[in-house]
């Protein structure tokens, strides 16, 4: 079976600077690797850097050591080391990722937010929209609020339109960052479907649920990060 | 995706007597990026800019511009007249303050024919579908074609000028501070504005900036200066988000959380 991700011995810290040069370690030696048509949930208690993982496996977070390998149309791409257009293209056609908040952007409708990555690959606005409204019915989304900005939006409308954003695509790799966070059981019940139909098509995800229920309906497999810690890799 | 960059820039020095203005500055533009460049005032933003868009003659160093033909050349030994051709229509330069990149006492509708006439249209009614158009595009009201941008407020002349040089169909557009002096709801319309046409246009585009915010919401990457030298540069989220330079954290720090 096909592996579209494959982390190995990547290390990451923080340097604050402006507190005197600081060296906060986050994680260490983080290494593992996802097949397609699995989902990976990170675990392990807060502040012991699954956000961190997900940020450098999208290229937010700066990766210290180690490599970061995508399988990108094709050519294998080392994300920890690419140039910035290199970065932006992988995201455009391989990499989605679902963030925790929504950034929103004035005076853009949320029908044309969530149609944005699929425009940005060339399909026909309307026919993205199409697709952007499906999801958003799907999602329960009320349809007055689709030609409206998030921005007034309660946070888990906002969430919900994030959440269709990061699925309209067909990204070989899917990042989730808790996108369950602030769902009722019925919207938390349409986001594990969707998972499980993502998993059907082959996608590779990674996954931080802190929601037990929808953890054990998505997880294939769940990665401890308090392995990576990089105390424990001193000791 | 072209596989050539638009604009090479290679080891660009400037400096001012002893005084230097920006230093060892290389990198390379591809077609439809965008690269902010921030940093505080003094930093040598602006210089970098002016010998990028050849506004100024770097000390050293080589900037080297694709052409449509597909050669590069170099800037700083094209001829004048031809460097002014590609300004009026290859390239744009938005100012930060409109009235430097305006015609004040003619038309809003003339400030915008004005460039197509520059790359050859001579029919009237052409040029003014073409700009009553393009004042549509920036939002401003077909009723206003025929005042001076005099009778414009901030933001509609910061709009003008923005469509003034796009008519052209440039490929690279320079932009100093072009929300600087507006106030913030004027600033949301104008940088709604200008991400959708940078990004149906396909244009490249380099953004001088104070603001974080700006570069967050227009730009790809990112480069920091200070005292003339870029001190750190990537994907704009990686640098704003995860800031190792002492003085990009310092930057990222100071903005104010609303």
């Amino acid at each position: 079976m096909a592996t579209p991700l494959v982390v190995s011995e990547v290390a990451k810290s923080f340097t604050m600077h402006l507190r005197d040069g600081i060296r906060r370690p986050v994680v260490a030696n983080v290494s593992f690797s996802v097949k397609a048509g699995e989902c990976v949930v990170l675990g392990g208690p807060s502040g012991v850097g699954k956000s961190s993982i997900l940020k450098m496996l999208y290229g937010n977070y700066g990766v210290d050591e180690g490599q970061i390998l995508m399988d990108h149309d094709g050519k294998l791409v080392n994300l920890a080391t690419a140039e910035p257009r290199t970065v932006l293209e992988v995201r455009r056609t391989t990499l989605g990722y679902v963030s925790q908040f929504l950034r929103v952007v004035p005076r853009v409708s949320s029908l044309d937010i969530v149609a944005e990555p699929l425009q940005a690959r060339g399909v026909p606005l309307e026919e993205a929209r199409t697709h952007a409204a499906e999801l958003l019915n799907k999602l329960n989304l009320p349809r007055e609020l689709w030609s409206l900005p998030p921005a007034t939006f309660s946070g888990g409308e906002q969430q919900r339109v994030n959440i269709a954003r990061g699925f309209i695509t067909d990204h070989k790799i899917l990042l989730l960052d808790e996108p369950t966070a602030s769902l009722d059981a019925k919207n938390r019940a349409v986001v594990v479907e969707l998972i499980a139909e993502k998993k059907a098509k082959g996608t590779a995800l990674i996954g931080i649920f802190h929601d037990e229920e929808v953890r054990d309906a998505v997880a294939d497999r769940i990665l401890d990060v308090s392995a990576f810690s990089p105390r424990k890799a001193a000791a | 995706m072209s596989t050539l960059p638009l604009l090479k820039v290679n080891d660009v020095s400037k400096f001012y007597g002893s005084r230097i203005g920006c230093r060892n500055v290389s990198f390379e533009l591809y077609a439809g990026e965008v690269l902010a460049i921030v940093g505080e005032s003094g930093s040598g933003k602006t210089t970098l800019l002016s010998c990028l868009s050849t506004r100024l003659i770097p000390t050293s160093g080589i900037v080297e511009y694709h052409m449509r033909d597909g050669q590069y050349r170099d800037l700083a030994r094209m001829g004048e007249a031809e460097r002014r051709f590609l300004m009026r229509t290859d390239w744009g330069f938005v100012h930060q303050n409109p009235a430097d990149g305006l015609r004040m006492t003619v038309s809003a509708g003339a400030n915008v024919g004005e460039r197509l006439m520059a790359v050859g249209d001579r029919h009237y009614g052409n040029i003014r579908a073409t700009a009553s158009d393009w004042l549509e595009r920036v939002e401003i009201g077909i009723d206003r074609i025929d005042d001076q941008p005099r009778a414009f407020s901030g933001g509609m002349r910061q709009r003008l000028q923005i469509a003034r040089n796009l008519v052209t169909s440039p490929r690279l557009v320079f932009m100093d501070e072009p929300t600087g002096g507006l106030d913030v709801s004027v600033q949301a319309r104008l940088l709604d504005l200008v991400r959708g046409l940078v990004h149906d246009l396909g244009l490249a585009a380099i953004i001088v900036t104070h603001d974080l915010a700006v570069a967050r919401l227009l730009s790809h990457r990112m480069m920091v200066m200070k005292d003339g030298a870029v001190i750190e540069q990537g994907l704009t989220d990686r640098v704003l988000d995860d800031p190792r330079e002492p003085y990009t954290q310092l930057l990222v720090s100071s903005i104010l959380q609303v």
